[in-house]
């Protein structure tokens, strides 16, 4: 009965092209609003003034040390929030899966993470400002209790790498909270028992067993994380205020006015952000295939 | 030695990461809020809140960009839930081309979409290789600029709102379901209204939701397309006041908690996770 229900050949004659009429709204949408649009930029970035095709602005982009620096500057941003709320995210979901704490402790922690992941933009950028900007609370309590003034006695500035990074970090780590929760409930308790079987130590299992397991799993959301903060642009804008030039703020000043007097250069900053998100998807979607072998 | 087995049983570093993480959650939001109820010297009240929910404009935008949230929501609605249906149907073979296009907004990030879309629609669209004008160019009125924020909406909420649907067309008989309705007599109209739609409604409740906590707050597409949404209307309001836009974030923090609980509480399942950052 259930296989005449999964090819039921007579009510559903295949009726070849004709079916793909059903998906053409979807298709139409998707070209006029997504495709066409990406496309103008990739053929801006390889079109000159006089609407000629050249490789000029791709190569002016390698040669402009003020590109190179905003590239460079989201590229460690990126990294370092991903790396720190990789492993930040990974040993607080390691806390309420595996580590031993209380059951209500995890999902308390699980929908904290789905609301702080999604909060971001602008009122992030002043939730931070409340917190560590000069009159911030927390900088008030740290010179109250250590008597350190951060803006004065260190380099401290939250409209610098580091107070960006730390604004990032808080949507950065419970994304990774989000993803490596179920990836942790995917290990095995028979791994475990077998190692213990065999000897092995806590240290034994989780350096040769478990974490081999996840590795994958962990670089994979790792990129995913750099993904998310490379393309950020709402909270470092409200944070502060365009003064720090990483790529997507440099590319908003494009958009308002062609401040680097050639849209060319413009088209292909925008590309070379593309290109950089792609290269992280397909890495992310290259190491998703290997964790699939083990986890699932 | 009972007592000291007990206290060597607590996970000491569960602990500690555990509790490193509330004070990273908590410090900022503690921080916002304190901030906001201290308007009025030596006085701890709402006076903050007060003034932000009193301006008419406050209103307006927030209103505003509640209409994009719904229009967007039933767009998507609209379009995704009959490709998706159809693909379980008819079209298995499309499944891996229309996957990858639900994916493509994650590689172009909205700041990219957005300058796309305005290099594309400033100017009026012809028909290729003609002079003819098909239609005005979307930015220049006012329509037209909604038309397009909604679509760049859509397209921010398509990997989020696509998963959604096809999750919870996987849970039905999709193939069972159509035939039973066309034994009846229903139309494909139909059989997508009253059928498949209420079926899935606990994965379109979180699919709308996730987009909605996207759409309200949402500042790249709004600032850029220039149209008065809540985002840029906050952004703004950070340039010249302190206390009030505390106010305003710390209420679009509950709101976007309010969100993600009702996910959890429909779907009862991991929370998940989108976002415009």
């Amino acid at each position: 009965m259930a296989q005449t229900a999964l090819k039921p050949k007579s009510s559903f004659p295949a009726s070849g092209w004709k079916n793909w009429i059903g998906v053409a709204p979807f298709f139409l949408f998707a070209i006029l609003f997504l495709v066409l649009p990406s496309l103008r930029l990739v053929m801006g970035s390889f079109t000159d003034s006089d609407g000629r095709f050249t490789f000029a602005n791709i190569l002016q982009l390698f040669q402009e040390q003020a590109i190179l620096d905003a590239y460079w500057l989201s590229i460690r941003i990126s990294a370092a929030t991903a790396v720190g709320g990789g492993i930040f995210g990974f040993l607080l979901a390691y806390s309420v899966t595996v580590g031993g704490l209380p059951k209500p402790l995890r999902s308390a922690l699980i929908t904290f993470s789905g609301v702080a992941s999604n909060f971001a933009g602008v009122p992030l950028a002043f939730a931070f400002i409340a917190t560590l900007g000069r009159t911030g609370f927390v900088t008030a309590l740290i010179k109250e209790l250590f008597g350190v003034n951060l803006y004065q006695q260190t380099d401290f500035d939250l409209y610098s790498f580091w107070g960006l990074s730390l604004t990032y970090m808080y949507f950065q780590f419970p994304l990774m909270v989000l993803i490596m929760a179920p990836a942790l409930d995917g290990l095995k308790r028979e791994w475990r028992e077998a190692a213990e079987n065999l000897g092995a130590s806590t240290f034994q299992y989780w350096s040769k067993v478990a974490f081999p397991v996840l590795l994958p799993s962990i670089l994979g959301s790792m990129i995913l994380l750099f993904g998310n903060a490379f393309g950020a642009y709402a909270t470092a804008y409200a944070l502060t205020g365009g003064r720090l030039g990483i790529i997507t703020i440099q590319i908003g000043a494009q958009i308002r006015g062609d401040v680097l007097h050639n849209p060319g250069l413009g088209y292909a900053m925008a590309m070379g952000m593309v290109v950089v998100m792609a290269i992280s998807l397909m890495g992310y979607s290259w190491l998703q295939k290997q964790s699939e072998r083990w986890l699932r | 030695m009972n007592i000291l087995s007990k206290i060597r049983q607590i996970p000491f570093w569960s602990w500690f990461w555990f509790i490193l993480g509330a004070l990273y959650f908590l410090l900022p939001l503690y921080a916002t809020v304190n901030f906001s109820l201290r308007m009025e010297r030596d006085v701890i009240g709402f006076k903050a809140y007060i003034r932000a929910f009193e301006d008419p404009e406050f209103l307006e935008t927030f209103l505003y960009s509640n209409m994009l949230a719904f229009l967007t929501i039933v767009a998507s609605i609209i379009l995704i839930v009959p490709t998706a249906y159809w693909i379980r149907l008819r079209l298995p073979e499309a499944r891996r081309i229309v996957e990858f296009i639900t994916l493509l907004p994650f590689v172009v990030p909205a700041i990219i979409l957005v300058f796309g879309l305005i290099r594309i629609y400033s100017s009026p669209i012809t028909i290729p290789f003609t002079e003819i004008n098909l239609f005005q160019p979307l930015t220049t009125f006012e329509v037209g600029t909604d038309i397009l924020i909604i679509a760049g909406y859509v397209v921010l909420g398509l990997p989020y709102m696509y998963r959604s649907v096809d999750t919870g067309m996987r849970t039905v008989d999709v193939r069972t379901l159509t035939e039973a309705a066309q034994s009846l007599g229903a139309s494909w109209f139909t059989i997508i209204l009253r059928v498949i739609l209420p079926n899935i409604r606990a994965a379109l409740l979180s699919g709308a939701l996730l987009t909605f906590a996207i759409v309200v707050g949402e500042v790249t597409l709004a600032s850029f397309l220039g149209v008065p949404a809540f985002g840029p209307y906050l952004f703004l309001l950070g340039q010249h006041r302190a206390y009030e836009p505390a106010a305003l974030s710390f209420a679009s923090f509950l709101m976007t908690w309010l969100a993600m609980g009702l996910i959890q509480m429909f779907t009862g399942g991991q929370g998940q996770t989108a976002g415009t950052h």
